[in-house]
């Protein structure tokens, strides 16, 4: 099956090398890292994880949301999404692979990462997320690849695949439960030590991956003889608006328990997001963008006038993946550490390699998202002739 | 010979299996390790801790007192960086609402205001740290409830740094070789890039019957080390006349440095 990604338009060719390019960017500067040292990020001893961990944390909600998918179509029986439920999986297994290596380069040590094989450390969560992450790849890649391969010979797919796609439903929700663990545990971390934290995760992850699905959805309709069905795209956009209020109301919360409460190192982290501390708030600006595009998202996919229309929705849709991007995939990680446990503030920024390896693993899971998609368009495609 | 695809992956899934045996095999083979005969003169205790009174600090030791930050980090080969950011210490110092947040009201400033006090690891009871690491890179010896590093096994995550409510947990964002100043500690290993670090309670001194360097260093007797299982050790007879406060005790950490104000 593999071999159909080998051919295609000009087109589909002249994008893959773009992402080769700025993979082969992207590795570049991760050699010149190699070399230096993590000395080369934005990252410090106060604030030590940044863009790298915030990503990861962003994309696995992009994986796990999946299961938005899957659930409907193998549990509840919902035709329509049946032609979808494979860009589901695919997508899945991209992010996935984008987490992995968001992961690997933010180690200082990248050449020692089996000793979390080697010296299996059950209390510690780093050590689950990487078990869930794993399995969860493995699973995706063996349901989507089946089913798919069954679709081409026009055939069911065989009885063993059912357990698996089961299995992947509450495995989707593990993922990002266990990865919010990784923060809500921690004692003297104020922002995050909240008993909703996973449940923030699973909810803006339900409002940005269905939401990528929507635009991915849009992109191939454009460019292939593929069509998701509008009852589909219909269903996923109920979904994200669904969770888009469920997320906003939960970042309600979060600000009812600091600011009511009065609690100083509640309030810090939010203090600093969105008005600044200590005359420090270099995320004032991108946390206010996430606060308007969340409010246009809310006011298009409420109103089924605009959510219905194809252009409104997918400018929606654009809206709810960068808030949330910027809400989860930036403010969420750095704010945790900012003030530090001796209550200074100390700000972090990103650096340009730092962002050139982190767009060079954007490339390389938009790579492997295109692979996988090229195949599954041209299996639909020849089974549809 | 011909091998089909279904005994191929036969005999890859039972390679794979063997492969998953070995921690268990290790495991096993652990019980069989020589037993070491310990240093006779070592200091031992069965939960070491420190009593540090800040008055006698402040009253006794000069003006900018660095004794016990300098010897730790010359004994240590702690390298100078030279900026805030990628700063890596064991010991140091900083003000009473940074060592103690959310205790100073704006009422005590003038008793307190200006006096640094001396911080460095918890060696919690309840450690974090210990608890987040993916590898048992960080670990709390059982003996006596040093929390300890293996420089080598860190795969530098920055988990425990993360974890650590005291920010006692530096890393290496570069080679720190070149930034060390002071002459080398031949008897002490230096760290690599990629890994972190902090302070150990001098396990290495510990074991050759000598003090914490610190302690050892501090002209005042300010530093005061010792067992506090032990109901006749000096710390614990500090901590029966004195009144002490712990750093966020509220965490559960249970760290076990004490401060006589």
């Amino acid at each position: 099956m593999l071999e159909r990604a080998f051919s295609g338009s000009d087109k589909y060719y002249r994008w893959m090398t773009a992402l080769l390019v700025l993979m082969g960017l992207g590795f570049a500067t991760y050699l010149y890292q190699y070399n230096q040292g993590l000395t080369i990020t934005g990252m410090s001893r106060d604030v030590s994880w940044g863009f790298y961990i915030a990503q990861f944390t962003f994309l696995v909600g992009v994986a796990a949301s999946a299961v938005m998918v899957v659930l409907p179509y193998y549990l509840h029986n919902v035709k329509v999404f049946g032609r979808i439920t494979i860009l589901g999986e695919f997508l899945a297994v991209a992010a996935v692979t984008m987490c992995l290596l968001f992961i690997v380069v933010d180690l200082g040590k990248p050449m020692r990462l089996l000793n979390v094989i080697i010296y299996p450390t059950p209390n510690s969560i780093l050590f689950w997320d990487m078990i869930v992450l794993n399995g969860y790849l493995f699973l995706n890649i063996l349901v989507g690849w089946n089913v798919l391969e069954s679709e081409r010979k026009g055939v069911h797919y065989p009885d063993w695949v059912k357990p698996l796609i089961y299995t992947s439903i509450p495995w989707a929700v593990s993922i990002h439960t266990v990865t919010a663990f990784l923060y809500a545990g921690l004692p003297g971390r104020h922002y995050w030590l909240t008993a909703i934290m996973a449940a923030r995760f699973l909810a803006s992850a339900f409002a940005s991956g269905p939401a990528l699905l929507i635009l991915l959805a849009f992109i191939l309709r454009r460019n292939t003889k593929f069509d998701p069905g509008r009852q589909a795209i219909d269903n996923l956009s109920q979904i994200v608006t669904y969770a888009m209020l469920i997320s906003v109301f939960f970042v309600g919360l979060e600000f009812f328990t600091a600011f009511y409460s009065q609690i100083p190192g509640h309030m810090h982290a939010l203090q600093y997001l969105f008005f600044g501390l200590e005359g420090h708030g270099k995320l004032i600006p991108f946390m206010w963008t996430f606060a308007i595009l969340a409010v246009v998202a809310l006011v298009l996919l409420i109103n089924p006038k605009t959510r219905k229309d194809d252009k409104t929705l997918q400018i929606a849709c654009v809206c709810v993946f960068v808030s949330m991007w910027l809400e989860k995939g930036l403010g969420l990680v750095v704010a945790g550490f900012i003030p530090n446990p001796l209550e200074q503030v100390r700000e972090y920024a990103p650096t340009v390699p730092e962002l050139m390896i982190s767009l060079g693993i954007w490339a390389t899971g938009f790579f492997v998202l295109s692979v996988l998609y090229k195949m599954a368009i041209s299996v639909k495609e020849e089974a549809a002739s | 010979m011909e091998t089909s695809r279904r005994s191929f992956l036969k005999a890859g899934g039972l390679c794979t299996l063997g492969l998953a045996s070995l921690p268990a095999a290790d495991a096993l083979a652990q019980a069989a390790l020589p037993k070491v005969m310990a240093n006779p003169t070592a200091l031992v205790g069965k939960k070491w801790g420190m009593v540090i009174d800040m008055k006698k600090c402040w009253e006794k030791g000069k003006e900018g007192c660095k004794d016990c930050v300098n010897a730790c980090h010359v004994t240590h080969n702690v390298p100078d960086i030279g900026n805030v950011k990628e700063e890596i210490k064991w010991i140091w110092q900083d003000e009473y609402e940074h060592a103690f947040p959310g205790q100073a009201t704006h009422y005590n400033e003038e008793f307190i205001h200006g006096k640094k006090f001396i911080l460095l690891c918890n060696h919690c009871t309840n450690p974090p740290c210990v608890r987040v690491c993916p590898t048992k890179a960080t670990f709390k010896r059982k003996e006596d409830g040093i929390v300890m590093m293996d420089f080598h096994r860190c795969i530098g995550c920055r988990f425990c740094m993360a974890g650590c409510p005291y920010a006692s947990r530096s890393f290496n964002f570069k080679e720190p070789r070149p930034f060390i100043k002071t002459e080398l500690n031949q008897t002490f290993p230096t760290r690599e890039r990629g890994v972190v670090e902090k302070c150990s309670f001098c396990e290495e001194r510990l074991a050759k019957g000598q003090i914490p360097a610190c302690v050892e260093a501090c002209k005042p007797g300010a530093l005061v080390f010792g067992d506090l299982e032990d109901p006749k050790s000096e710390v614990r007879k500090l901590l029966a006349s004195h009144y002490t406060i712990q750093r966020k005790l509220e965490l559960g950490t249970g760290p076990n440095i004490f401060y006589i104000v």
